[in-house]
């Protein structure tokens, strides 16, 4: 069946059989690799994507219930030959070190920081626990999550001064 | 992995789901949330012909009170009722459950009646809602009947749902002004199943006596149990400390563990008393506090959600070895990092 759905802001169909997972429609029909498949079982997080904003395991959802929705990848983080300031936190402060983890931590945390623009590191800590890290570098991605919400705290500051 | 092919069905009314379960019967499964469903597909411990996919029915997402009572509808998300203002006070035994139902993530998309439905024995929701009296409303091709939880769960994931039926809602009774509870989970790390977890839901009634309770374990049986011996222990009783310490040896005399990689049954065991211990004496702390309870209209945040479920601990990184190597590298160099 025909599925169409925005991907990081581009309307996109393809045709489908209906046990198609949203992380294969991704990566393998619309060549977004990006988005990693890590334990394939709901566990690990490797593959969250934002569905309308909200992050979900893209693993743990057939791409026909995505029919009409929004989905951003981490292709969609960086605009105009720019990072975003979640990409270049995790840069700044070591975030990542074998980065398969790192497109699902980024999405959860972009999630995170729009609802919450300064959170605590309890917060993040929670926020995040749905991701896993096999690397074990959960402290400096909890760091790289600070600075990239006092990045764009002092952006919306600049912004208004502006 | 993929999962066996299926045709999937997205009606837009009850109506034509009723119609297409009818149809199809038990080769058609029920996809809400999905966070339990797809995985089973995906191992293939289901190969179902059709998925009706009931995210685009409409008004089955009301999380609300009415007269008295609670009701959440089929479509309400984990996250809706972590993040409800309403699961406070005499609903906190579901508000202290809400946070701790797998992970953040799983918690967007899964939903309060596809866990009931699922009937996982360590589901959480089952437990809170056992121990609230609550009961499904379940509508198939004949109409709509209510079954209470204890007569939904008839083993492990098996519901005594028929393969036409949808639940609906869950409705929990009105348990009156002066009742209060709390949910207590044991696992391993987010995202895990519970190695033990107990519900206590109480109502006092007169001379500050337990009018009511509900006691209900997870993962120590074939389904989410009711401690009914602990139960009728506290019924008539005061919340003495003596009264507390039988009633969770009753709780734990109740539950059916059996040994696996979380823990030995004797361990298990344990668990529940401790935890209907400390249960009880949260619940009473709460009714205690009932007439100005502060969960009432204030709104449910993360520092306090951690705060209700004891985990600031556990998540602060103070308590983890990096964390402590951290804390001497800021006071080696004064805190300039």
């Amino acid at each position: 069946m025909k599925v169409t759905v925005v991907v990081n802001g581009q309307e996109r169909s393809a045709e489908v059989e209906p046990r198609l997972l949203l992380v294969h429609l991704l990566r393998e029909r619309l060549r977004l690799t990006g988005t990693h498949i890590g334990c394939d079982t709901t566990s690990c997080g490797a593959c969250t994507v934002l569905l309308d904003g909200t992050p979900v395991k893209s693993c743990t959802m057939f791409a026909v219930q995505a029919e009409g929705r929004e989905v951003t990848t981490v292709e969609g983080l960086a605009a105009g030959g720019q990072l975003h300031a979640l990409q270049e936190g995790f840069k700044e402060e070591h975030g990542l070190q074998c980065g398969f983890c790192t497109p699902g931590m980024l999405l959860a945390s972009k999630a995170l920081l729009e609802e919450n623009p300064d959170p605590s590191e309890q917060e993040i800590r929670w926020a995040l626990s749905g991701n896993l890290c096999r690397c074990t570098g959960y402290q400096n991605i909890v760091k790289a999550v600070q600075w990239s919400a006092r990045k764009l705290q002092s952006d919306r500051a600049a912004n208004q001064a502006g | 992995m993929y999962p066996a092919r299926f045709e999937y069905v997205a009606p837009s009314t009850l109506e034509e789901a009723l119609e297409t379960l009818g149809r199809y019967g038990d080769d058609a499964k029920v996809l809400a949330g999905g966070q339990s469903l797809i995985p089973l597909m995906k191992l293939r411990f289901a190969a179902p012909r059709v998925v009706v996919d009931i995210n685009r029915l409409p008004g089955l997402d009301t999380l609300a009170e009415e007269n008295g009572g609670l009701r959440i509808g089929a479509l309400v998300r984990h996250k809706a009722c972590e993040r409800s203002e309403l699961l406070g006070g005499r609903w906190g035994t579901l508000g202290d459950a809400a946070p701790l139902i797998s992970d953040p993530i799983i918690r967007n998309l899964g939903t309060v009646c596809g866990s009931l439905a699922h009937a996982d024995p360590q589901g959480d929701w089952g437990s809170a809602l056992l121990a609230m009296d609550a009961e499904v409303v379940a509508h198939g091709p004949d109409g709509s009947r209510t079954i209470p939880l204890r007569e939904l769960f008839q083993g492990p994931f098996v519901t005594s749902l028929e393969p036409t039926e949808i639940i609906t809602e869950v409705r929990v009774p009105d348990p009156g002004p002066v009742a209060g509870g709390t949910y207590l989970k044991l696992e391993r790390k987010v995202g895990d199943f519970a190695t033990v977890g107990v519900a206590v839901h109480l109502v006092l009634g007169e001379g500050g006596k337990v009018g009511r309770a509900g006691i209900a374990l997870t993962a120590v049986g074939p389904t989410n149990l009711r401690a009914t011996a602990a139960e009728e222990a506290l019924v008539g009783s005061e919340l003495s400390h003596d009264v507390i310490r039988e009633v969770a040896r009753l709780a734990a005399e109740a539950a059916q563990p059996h040994g696996d990689s979380r823990g030995s049954a004797d361990y298990k065991r344990s668990v529940v008393r401790v935890f209907t211990e400390r249960g009880l004496r949260a619940a009473a702390a709460a009714i205690s506090a009932a007439p100005g309870r502060p969960a009432d209209g204030e709104p449910v945040t993360t520092e306090a959600a951690l705060d209700a479920t004891d985990r600031q601990g556990y998540f602060s990184g103070e308590e983890t070895i990096a964390g402590v190597m951290d804390e001497v590298r800021d006071k080696e160099d004064g805190g300039a990092r």
